[in-house]
């Protein structure tokens, strides 16, 4: 059924859709609509046989769904930012024990400075902990993708992170076509695990194993997330046929067939992107999109060929990996086959910051003209960087550097951008 | 595309009112995206929220810097925020007020606009009279249908009654349909 509404709201309505049996959550900021919406659900007796468990904390709502999964429950949460990391140590027993939880993560900044805006960091620094992760581009294929995570987690038993964008998604009003139950029901079977702590039949789960056998559980581990690349298209193509759109799989190619640059970039932000391109390709230019659906397991053959023909890439990533510049672009640079240096990263995003089609036309033509740097800050206010610098190093005690730029640039009220 | 940016203050229910716009236009079978400026909400703090209209998929996410219509719930915003900032010299201008344009300043300023695109209506009044609070948003997108002729106050009283249900949806419909009323008389005066 065709519906405006939030996203958040949305994403609870494709969980309720997949009858999750345990929703647990740490119902305080950073949190979504998501999960309030679906205790409202699971109070009104909707979902019966579902529990809605409030925990303490974050690093609680992880250890909980792990419990309850390992008992045989369908199990759910969601989290983003600082929730995510508190959760870190939680994650990586979840998917070392092949528990096939989902989880969305409304993508936020990582403080500190504190900063309750979108991008990407929260996610990407958890890009090795085991997880799939899955990037919606909007409501819709973030919905869609909830119900093929639960798909997907379950016949892989491995957990899965369907990553939106905080505030961007989670909070647009925007057109969504929710399934039915009985499209859900025929697309998603019963959860059958492949392990359950059943006091009929005792097992123990969570073996301490020495040097003799972790280097074949965590090839397995790996091994697993190898096969999940062969199954997501096949996956995302079933889906297609039962609910007559597309959504989910590896990457989205977008205007590729005679592009020379290609802009690779995951989430919300595709859609500016592509407005972007459209615009440039009306001009001229030979410029195309890809987009990473999955970004774990990372799809090294999926990306090496729609990068094939490409003469220079553009990286546009909401993530920055501190000392070494971008994450996506890392991992980019593994499928590209071409001059290492024709891939250029443009960190974007960061914190919230409004990634505008002005900017973007701007650096996609600089790359097209060969004048883009390796490594482009979109929008960064040079002035702003050099006049604290400046302040250190005229000043031993020069103090909190996020106090003194808010006093530099005098932030009193909302601005537009 | 139809791009419309909605000014107010923390506690006004401006988010509401993108949401109920793009509610309306989604009615008429038209593709709509509303979000609020993300912000740490605080009542009384200066507000955006912003709505999109467009009769194909909308895939662009940036802010709206170039506005085809502002709808503006408290003109105290009109000397602390810069919320005229892209707005096209066709755009459209609806303002929560009692006073006239001149008295609130901005006569000189907006005399580079159309004059039939812009309207003032006593929203916080209606509000008060039919909702009894000074929410000022359900009034002024009906005072706005009536200025922009882009959305009809039907669609925006059904939006009002699919978002809200019971008192909180009638009364909210009638202080939409009587600032429909009296923006489209402001608007014959104005025109004779």
């Amino acid at each position: 059924m065709l519906k405006q509404t939030e996203g958040s709201r949305a994403v609870a309505e494709a969980v309720a859709l997949c009858r999750p049996e345990v929703i647990c959550a740490y119902p305080i900021s950073p949190q979504t609509h998501i999960v309030e919406a679906l205790g409202e659900v699971v109070k009104s007796g909707a979902l019966a046989p579902c529990e809605f468990i409030n925990v303490e904390s974050e690093f609680a709502a992880m250890s909980v769904a792990i419990g309850a999964s390992a008992a045989g429950a369908r199990s759910y949460t969601a989290t983003a930012s600082q929730g995510l990391l508190f959760m870190a140590e939680a994650l990586f027993n979840a998917s070392g024990l092949g528990l096939p939880i989902v989880m969305t993560v409304a993508n936020r900044a990582i403080g500190a400075p504190i900063n309750i805006w979108n991008d990407h960091n929260d996610s990407m620094s958890q890009r090795d902990c085991g997880w799939i992760q899955l990037f919606a581009e909007t409501n819709q294929e973030a919905l869609d993708l909830h119900i093929q995570a639960f798909r997907l987690a379950e016949e892989l038993s491995l957990p899965v992170m369907v990553c939106m964008d905080g505030f961007i998604l989670t909070h647009a009003y925007e057109r969504v076509d929710i399934p039915s139950q009985a499209q859900v029901d025929a697309y998603l079977p019963p959860f059958e695990p492949r392990q359950v702590l059943d006091p009929r039949e005792p097992v123990s789960i969570g073996a301490m194993v020495g040097p003799e056998a972790f280097t074949e559980v965590r090839y397995l581990a790996h091994a697993k997330q190898m096969q999940a690349l062969e199954l997501i298209p096949g996956w995302a193509a079933e889906f297609r046929r039962a609910f007559g759109r597309d959504a989910g799989g590896l990457v989205h190619p977008y205007a590729l067939e005679d592009a020379e640059t290609v802009i690779v970039a995951l989430g919300s932000v595709l859609g500016t992107v592509k407005d972007t391109v459209d615009e440039m390709r009306d001009r001229g230019a030979k410029i195309g999109v890809l987009g990473i659906t999955c970004f774990r397991p990372w799809p090294l053959a999926a990306v090496r060929a729609a990068l094939a023909a490409a003469q220079r890439v553009v990286v546009l990533e909401k993530s920055l990996a501190v000392g070494l510049g971008g994450i996506v672009s890392t991992n980019v640079r593994t499928s590209y086959t071409g001059r290492p240096d024709a891939v250029h990263t443009v960190i974007a995003g960061l914190g919230g910051r409004a990634i505008t089609k002005a900017s973007l036309a701007r650096v996609f033509g600089e790359a097209i003209e060969g004048g883009l740097e390796p490594l482009t800050f979109l929008d960064l206010d040079r002035a702003i960087v050099d006049r604290q610098l400046a302040r250190e190093r005229e000043t031993r005690r020069s103090g909190p550097i996020a106090e003194a730029i808010l006093r530099d640039i005098g932030v009193v009220a909302a601005r537009i951008g | 595309m139809f791009q419309v940016r909605i000014h107010g203050r923390g506690g006004q229910g401006v988010v509401t009112a993108a949401e109920l716009l793009s509610i309306a236009a989604f009615r008429e079978g038209r593709h709509a995206q509303a979000f609020p400026s993300f912000g740490s909400e605080r009542t009384g703090a200066p507000v955006v929220a912003f709505c999109r209209i467009a009769e194909k998929e909308i895939r662009l996410r940036e802010p709206i810097m170039q506005p085809d219509a502002l709808i503006i719930q408290d003109p105290t915003l009109l000397h602390q925020v810069d919320v005229f900032s892209g707005l096209a010299p066709e755009g459209y201008i609806l303002i929560n007020t009692t006073r006239s344009l001149e008295a609130l300043g901005v006569g000189e300023f907006v005399k580079d606009f159309h004059a039939e695109r812009i309207c003032t209506v006593p929203a916080t009044e209606i509000a008060l009279k039919h909702v009894g609070r000074p929410l000022p948003n359900a009034a002024l997108l009906g005072g706005f249908a009536a200025l922009s002729n882009r959305i009809s106050v039907e669609s925006v009283v059904a939006a009002i009654h699919e978002k809200f249900s019971g008192k909180v949806a009638k009364a909210n419909a009638a202080a939409a349909a009587e600032a429909c009323e009296y923006v489209l008389k402001e608007m014959h005066a104005q025109a004779n």
